[in-house]
């Protein structure tokens, strides 16, 4: 009879809205291109159905790293100290490698105090997800050039950063990491299909969105703001994702499009401009990124996928039970171990 | 030219031989093998029942530089470091001249002949033995000589001394365990050592060994070795460390353990994870994720490493996550005497980090506490979700001590305040930071508990009791005035001092760690040399007791010891005594990388007591 019956909210597999997915409401500048990626890290969650519950967010200092309270409500989260996210992250996934951790970090966060540790996450492929929020400054002090700030481009105070850029995704590749990726906040499309690959895939995802800085990186004679990247990104290929549990048969040509089967099942598909890339390739990856940077391109894609390598967990032997949870018969042998022991010492 | 040699002086020869009461320094090249030899110098009197001490001083260096072993034997049990040595075994030409000149009148000196060292001093007993020629002809191959050639003094040593030669068997054949053919040949060089000295040498009529029944049931062992066994039977699920000495032979001991107990004997897979991390930043780091999410994890370093893991000590201090933190203490920074002994980290860790923190630390004295608190400290890091320290020091960690064997456990083990998803079922809410008890100990989740009410957002200050976000004054000063009464709480859960007494007593000893065992000999020595009689407090950990001031004022004068320059636990317990009582505090420090002797304090003591 009534008229006035609200439509039903949406419901993911695992029957949860995605208002669960959300987090704090955010302080980050109005149009800061992190709040974009925030909003594809929920949506990606969302869809991919992932308990909220079983995810740990972990970040760095700096306005990349405040972007975990704005995601995931449910889950625990940790701000760590400065460039020194990854050990945290390797921490938590040794105590519990069940959990799925998402690492948001940024370009001074990583690619300066945080080089050392970014070099021995990647090198240790350590299952987890780690997202640069990539704008080429420090927004917190108020906008010094980081690292990754390409030579030539210029500060709002007109100041022209003269040292070359470390580029975090080939440094990944050349490491270990074995899901590399660089995206720009402005393409949905392409942002959300690889956080979804990224949820799917076992090992190090490296994922370098480039995310420009409103405030103090947006200007003429920027390298990354929106106009810029806007006009010099260019596509490796179109992504897109079928999750494991969407059994969707598409047709597609082989030559033209690479699959790649991912840990869960799902499938990552790339329709390639170039026929000659393979995304199993170190070699042709590390090509790809330097040829683009010769000619100053803003490359975007993946770039890199190995589904088979080993992560850090399986290195080390652990079992399916998390070592947070092992019980006391587990974690202190008996007392004949401690006499066996005292005897050698006799 | 001289032709006639004057006869030698030796004061002692009138003495009694002084039996199982002597110091042995065994002076040889870093790499040389020497450390075997020694062991089993240092086995067998232990296993005739006499107690015994074994002290390496040895150079920062793989091989080629000097070094120094002494092994004590003292029928009253005392097993400080002695200064007097009584027998010198000088291997080592580059160290020979000086080690000689350095000796007391009376001692014994076996060298190598070509050295010609009973040319320097006429107040000694000089044994000259022709290492090269023995060791011809009991090791055929010439590359083996230099290591096999050490094993010739232990021989020497034994005849002179008395020790039983069945006994250096029994520890040559321990110390080489399954490499049979190694000890075979080891062992023809200590017989060939024997029977040069029975034949060649003048039995010497100062010193000896005699069995005693003094070490029946003990055990000799290492601190770092003992600390190991505790944290593997305090149930440690992660270690991530980084070399550095001394605490390096820690981890590695854990790790070899690890190997043989933990793992699953039904799938074969580790109960542990070990990381040799990227640097100290990074080992802490990763103790901090690790005891966010629920491991009992650890890591073990030095000072060096310990200022390096300030700003991750000081985010668990205030984010309140358990983490321990064994800190084998040396000397000093980098390049020097990192191979020496300090308790050099005392006052700069018990506030490690920025900003108002204060952390516990446990101070263990022998191979028996370094096993208990590193087992004792998982507890406590977990209870008080914070960073744990079990300061031990060089001369704990990598010396060898006679101890009673460990005791099991006879505790289960205890994991703090941790709410499980039926917990927030039941509780229907769940606040981080709040102090639900009254102990200043909040509760806490696991990441992964499969609860809607489970998850929380941990930061370093800015947080509210909910964990929330907060730049408020009410809310900071709320959540500091709590981890200070979380504090309080510790001071009644650490380890308790120990006081002994003595009726009658005036003057009080204050020490810690591995003073203990100087102290206690200087005890010893002021009463039976002086008449001095003494009280004495053994601090256990920090948060520092308030039965040290009440000890303060019992007494007309206390004596701090501290193996430090700056008297770091005499300032320490300055800051808690009442003005009165602060001029009877005194401060005995040792500080020249090498363990403190009882008789340096003693003198320390003495010294003071006469400037009156």
């Amino acid at each position: 009879m009534s008229t006035t019956v609200e439509p039903p909210k949406k419901l993911n597999r695992i029957g949860l809205e995605l208002t669960v997915y959300r987090g704090g409401k955010t302080t980050l500048c109005a149009g800061c291109g992190h709040n974009a990626i925030t909003e594809r890290i929920i949506e990606a969650f969302f869809e991919m159905g992932v308990n909220p519950t079983q995810v740990a967010k972990l970040s760095g200092i700096g306005c990349s790293s405040k972007a975990p309270s704005y995601f995931l409500n449910p889950s625990h989260g940790f701000n760590a100290v400065h460039g020194r996210m990854p050990s945290v992250a390797t921490g938590t996934l040794l105590a519990n490698h069940k959990l799925i951790a998402i690492g948001v970090s940024g370009d001074g966060d990583t690619a300066s105090i945080g080089i050392g540790q970014f070099v021995h996450l990647m090198r240790r492929n350590v299952p987890m997800i780690y997202i640069i929020e990539d704008n080429g400054v420090y927004g917190l002090t108020k906008g010094q050039f980081s690292a990754t700030a390409d030579i030539g481009s210029k500060q709002k105070s007109g100041n022209i950063n003269e040292l070359p850029p470390i580029d975090t995704c080939a440094l990944a590749i050349q490491l270990g990491a074995t899901f590399v990726a660089r995206s720009f906040s402005g393409d949905k499309k392409q942002l959300s299909a690889i956080l979804k690959a990224a949820i799917a895939h076992r090992g190090t995802v490296m994922l370098d969105v480039i995310s420009p800085c409103v405030t103090f990186n947006d200007h003429e004679g920027s390298t990354k703001s929106y106009a810029y990247v806007k006009e010099h990104e260019e596509a490796l290929e179109d992504v897109s994702f079928v999750p494991y549990f969407e059994n969707i048969e598409v047709d597609y040509d082989p030559g033209e499009t690479q699959d790649v089967t991912l840990h869960d099942g799902s499938h990552l598909r790339l329709r390639k401009l170039d026929p000659d890339f393979d995304v199993t390739s170190r070699v042709k990856a590390l090509t790809v990124l330097e040829e683009s940077r010769q000619k100053n391109e803003v490359l975007t894609g993946v770039f890199y996928v190995n589904p088979a390598e080993k992560d850090f967990i399986e290195a080390l032997n652990l079992g399916d039970q998390p070592l947070a949870n092992l019980p006391e018969e587990t974690t202190r042998p008996p007392k004949a171990v401690l006499d066996e022991i005292m005897e050698e010492f006799r | 030219m001289a032709t006639v040699e004057a006869a030698p002086v030796r004061p002692s020869d009138a003495a009694p031989k002084v039996i199982n009461d002597m110091s042995i320094q065994i002076a040889t090249v870093n790499g040389s093998g020497s450390q075997t030899a020694n062991m089993v110098l240092l086995r067998a009197i232990f296993q005739m029942g006499i107690p015994v001490s074994g002290k390496n001083l040895f150079p920062s260096n793989i091989a080629g530089l000097p070094t120094w072993f002494t092994i004590r034997a003292s029928h009253e049990g005392w097993i400080a470091r002695r200064k007097e040595i009584d027998f010198l075994v000088a291997m080592n030409p580059d160290t020979a001249r000086e080690d000689v000149l350095s000796l007391a009148p009376g001692a014994l000196v076996l060298y190598d002949e070509p050295l010609k060292l009973n040319t320097l001093r006429q107040d000694l007993e000089f044994y000259a033995v022709p290492f090269d020629k023995i060791v011809a002809g009991v090791c055929p191959d010439a590359k083996l000589r230099k290591l096999v050639r050490n094993m010739i003094y232990v021989g020497v040593v034994a005849r002179q001394l008395d020790i039983e030669m069945n006994e250096v068997e029994k520890a040559l054949r321990k110390q080489f365990g399954k490499k049979v053919k190694a000890a075979e040949l080891n062992w023809g060089a200590v017989t060939a050592g024997f029977e040069h000295a029975t034949s060649n040498l003048p039995k010497q009529q100062h010193f000896g060994v005699r069995r005693l029944n003094k070490t029946a049931g003990k055990i000799l062992i290492d601190g770092n070795s003992a600390a190991a066994i505790g944290c593997m039977l305090g149930g440690v699920t992660v270690l991530s460390w980084y070399p550095i000495t001394p605490s390096s032979s820690l981890a590695e001991a854990l790790i070899e353990y690890l190997k043989r107990f933990r793992v699953d004997h039904k799938t074969g897979k580790a109960t542990y994870a070990v990381v040799q991390a990227e640097d100290e930043l990074a080992a802490a780091g990763m103790v901090v994720g690790a005891g966010w999410a629920g491991a009992r994890a650890m890591t073990t370093t030095s000072g060096p490493g310990i200022s390096l893991m300030a700003e991750f000590t000081g985010l668990a201090y205030y984010a309140e996550v358990p983490m321990v933190i064994i800190d084998v203490q040396r000397t000093g920074p980098s390049t020097g005497l990192p191979t020496r002994t300090m308790q050099g980290d005392i006052t700069s860790t018990a506030i490690l980090s920025h900003g108002d923190t204060a952390h516990i630390l446990l101070l263990p004295s022998s191979v028996e506490e370094c096993y208990s608190m590193a087992m004792e400290a998982f507890n406590l890091a977990e209870e008080f979700q914070t960073p744990v320290f079990v300061m031990t020091d060089l001369d704990l960690g990598m010396n060898n001590w006679m101890a009673d064997p460990f005791p099991y456990p006879d505790q289960p083990i205890r994991r703090g305040k941790v709410l499980s998803a039926e917990d927030l079922e039941r509780l229907k809410k769940f606040e981080r930071y709040r102090d639900v008890d009254g102990d200043g100990i909040p509760y806490r989740t696991l990441p992964g508990t499969d609860h809607p009410l489970a998850g929380y957002f941990t930061r370093g200050s800015g947080h509210n009791e909910k964990a929330g976000y907060s730049e408020k004054p009410e809310d900071y000063k709320n959540n500091m005035d709590r981890l200070k009464r979380k504090y309080e709480t510790a001071h009644k859960r650490v380890p308790a001092l120990v006081t002994e007494e003595a009726p009658g007593a005036e003057i009080g000893i204050i020490a810690f760690g591995s003073s203990h065992w100087a102290v206690i000999e200087s005890r010893d020595q002021l009463e039976k040399e002086q008449s001095i009689k003494t009280a004495y407090l053994r601090i256990k950990a920090i948060p520092l007791s308030e039965d040290i001031p009440t000890f303060i004022s019992r007494m007309k004068r206390v004596y701090v010891v501290d193996q430090n320059r700056d008297g770091q636990m005499y300032d320490l317990i300055r800051l808690m005594v009442k003005s009165k009582d602060i001029e009877k505090i005194r401060s005995v420090r040792h500080y020249n990388g090498l363990p403190v002797d009882a008789r340096s304090i003693t003198d320390e003591i003495l010294s003071q007591e006469l400037s009156n």
